[in-house]
């Protein structure tokens, strides 16, 4: 860094804007607690999201062409200071984010009135706004260390958030009790490796440490690092077994709170993992522990399978979703597992496929708690009948996690069959296809509770608020678009592919 | 506490040099050891000390819990402008060679001064909050709620 001054008044938006991306939802939580008044507090944090959606649409366009950004904190230049860094995977993850953020706000509006008791509204906000902030922080960062700090801040908030549902349930408080705990220790586990890579290269800048990391893959130190970085992300993005705190803190979180963080946060823990094994590790260093096909791939089969056949035993529409989560988990971890650049892309576009179809299935389950009192599939007989608007949206919700031809969740599917076969892993085709049934099965669960089991025979039309109709139908007809426009996300998450398999990567 | 005669002069007695003691760390923290967060600590331990001491409501009358709330907000929001304030001066954010316009050296002081003392003021804020929240619990949940 220079100590010389330069009177060079300038304030060029476009240069600033990694930071603003970080700052604007970050500067808006304390205003809302300073200011401290609810109907403000939704105010500051709708228009703190579409700004945030507008940086980084604008992040996204100027990466588009395969250049980096790099944004130096304080000046200090990065093998020492921190440094922001985007590509196009940082920037499609961000749109994903502050869209699902764009769309589940005006959501909140009329679903944390109801849920959510009033004097703890402006706080809701706050804690909604740094969650988002550690979750776009977690993506932009170029900075080992730094993706911990923001991991903890999003960590943090979303207990909070989660223990908010105890007004309408108590058992919120457990759940999130239990995401606490086991959250922290994924979090302690993904230090402990950061630590440990710290010791053998003496850097946290992700960009040198893996030049530093080259030709030391066999030590044992390093190996363990990546050992204690995948259980600790795991936990996070609830691989298979490591699943266990999801289903609760997902049924029994405020309906907006499941809605983002179904969309976002198992999402922005994947982008953790895709990053450290392609930026940091390399995947010549997979390949040498071949940890992909010995460790991942049979969990992400386990979790397509056995959270599915779970999945179509709930009683409860947010418990099903939940555990289809973590079905759908599977199917990106198997498209990384892969170990090509067409399965690699196929688990990019789920990440944004499945976050759009998701966020407008929770959004739905949403409306239903508010019209039906619950969302126990008992809750919901016939409301296809009285909640028409609400329950196509379901319907299309359905379609796009089955994978119909037309959705969006067709799109990733039929990418990941193609890579599969690419491969010549033709039986792993048969097992997306088989899981994509018991999709069909429980999906039909929900749609046979809606239409087909009548509960009362006048039907009183009763349908839920227009501000989450609008954002129910935002997140289902996002879902349509982008199952037909699919050329934005494919060439994207293609772009993105190709530059995680680029060994030599640009320097500063 | 009424009884403890001993721990109610101490108190009365440590309260004001604990709280200087604060001011010391959090203005001697650029150059010696200390800084913001240990500042903050000291400074709340001075108001739950007396809470703890003399009833928490008379802390409450000292610095009653909307104003904690108020001050742990503004301690992140003076952190953040003064980062903030870089940019209009065509510098990266928290860049404090920014803060002075005569000398970097002396903007890197300024600038760290002043986060520290948004940092005092957050952390204090949050340990006497936690302290209110903790201390305030109303009973506990009757058998009906659960």
């Amino acid at each position: 860094m220079s100590l010389s001054i330069s009177h060079s008044d300038s304030f060029s938006l476009i240069e600033q804007l990694p930071i603003l991306q970080i700052l604007v939802p970050f500067v808006s939580a304390p205003l809302i607690v300073f200011i401290g008044n609810r109907k403000v507090a939704w105010w500051i944090a709708f228009i703190a999201s579409l700004i945030s959606l507008l940086i980084a649409i604008n992040l996204l366009l100027l990466v588009n062409d395969g250049s980096i950004i790099s944004y130096h904190i304080g000046g200090w230049a990065p093998p020492i200071g921190i440094e922001y860094r985007v590509d196009a995977l940082n920037a499609f993850v961000l749109v994903l984010i502050t869209l699902i953020s764009s769309i589940v706000v005006p959501y909140a509006y009329k679903s944390v009135e109801n849920e959510i008791p009033e004097q703890h509204h402006t706080l809701f906000y706050a804690a909604y706004l740094l969650c988002v902030t550690g979750l776009m922080g977690v993506v932009i960062t170029g900075d080992v260390f730094n993706v911990f700090v923001f991991l903890e801040i999003s960590s943090l908030a979303s207990y909070v958030l989660i223990s908010l549902g105890s007004h309408r349930d108590k058992r919120a408080l457990t759940s999130a009790f239990n995401y606490l705990i086991i959250g922290t220790i994924g979090a302690t586990f993904f230090v402990i490796g950061i630590g440990l890579l710290y010791m053998v290269t003496g850097t946290l800048n992700m960009v040198d440490m893996a030049e530093l990391l080259e030709g030391k893959s066999s030590s044992s130190t390093v190996r363990s690092a990546f050992a204690f970085i995948v259980v600790g992300v795991g936990l996070k993005l609830a691989i298979y077994p490591l699943h266990i705190w999801l289903p609760k803190a997902y049924t029994f979180a405020p309906s907006v709170i499941t809605a983002f963080l179904a969309a976002t946060a198992t999402k922005v823990a994947i982008y953790i993992l895709i990053r450290f094994m392609f930026t940091i590790f390399r995947p010549s260093f997979l390949e040498e522990l071949n940890v992909l096909d010995l460790v991942i791939l049979p969990l992400s089969i386990a979790a397509m399978i056995i959270a599915s056949l779970i999945a179509v035993f709930q009683k409860d529409f947010k418990g099903l979703l939940a555990y289809s989560s973590i079905a759908q988990v599977g199917y990106i971890l198997l498209g990384i597992s892969l170990m090509s650049e067409r399965g690699l892309t196929a688990a990019i576009i789920h990440i944004f496929n499945h976050g759009i179809t998701k966020v407008a299935l929770f959004m739905v389950a949403g409306a239903y708690v508010i019209k039906r009192g619950g969302s126990l599939l008992t809750d919901l007989q016939g409301a296809g009948f009285t909640m028409p608007w609400t329950s196509t949206a379901t319907v299309i919700g359905c379609l796009s996690l089955i994978g119909i031809p037309g959705t969006a969740g067709f799109i990733s599917k039929w990418i990941l069959v193609e890579a599969a076969i690419e491969n010549g892993k033709w039986p792993l085709a048969i097992i997306i296809i088989f899981s994509s049934l018991l999709a069909v099965i429980y999906c039909w669960r929900v749609i046979e509770t809606l239409y087909f089991k009548n509960g009362d025979s006048k039907i009183i039309v009763n349908e839920a608020p227009l501000s989450m109709l609008i954002s129910i139908w935002i997140a289902s007809l996002a879902c349509i678009y982008f199952g037909f426009n699919t050329d934005t996300t494919i060439s994207i998450s293609d772009l993105a592919a190709k530059m995680l398999y680029l060994t030599s990567l640009n320097s500063y | 506490m009424k009884h403890h005669l001993i721990l109610r002069v101490i108190t009365k007695l440590l309260v004001g040099p604990i709280m200087l003691f604060a001011f010391y760390v959090q203005f001697h923290g650029d150059y010696s050891p200390g800084g913001g967060f240990q500042a903050g600590v000291i400074m709340a331990v001075g108001i739950i000390i007396y809470g703890i001491v003399f009833d928490m409501e008379h802390a409450k009358k000292v610095l009653p819990a909307w104003f904690v709330h108020k001050m742990l907000a503004f301690g992140v929001l003076l952190y953040t402008f003064t980062g903030v304030i870089s940019f209009f001066r065509g510098k990266n954010f928290l860049d404090y060679s920014a803060l002075s316009p005569h000398s970097a050296i002396h903007g890197q002081h300024y600038g760290i001064l002043i986060i520290e003392l948004g940092v005092g003021i957050t952390v204090s804020g949050v340990m006497i909050a936690i302290y209110y929240a903790f201390g305030s619990r109303t009973s506990e949940i009757n058998d009906a709620e659960w």
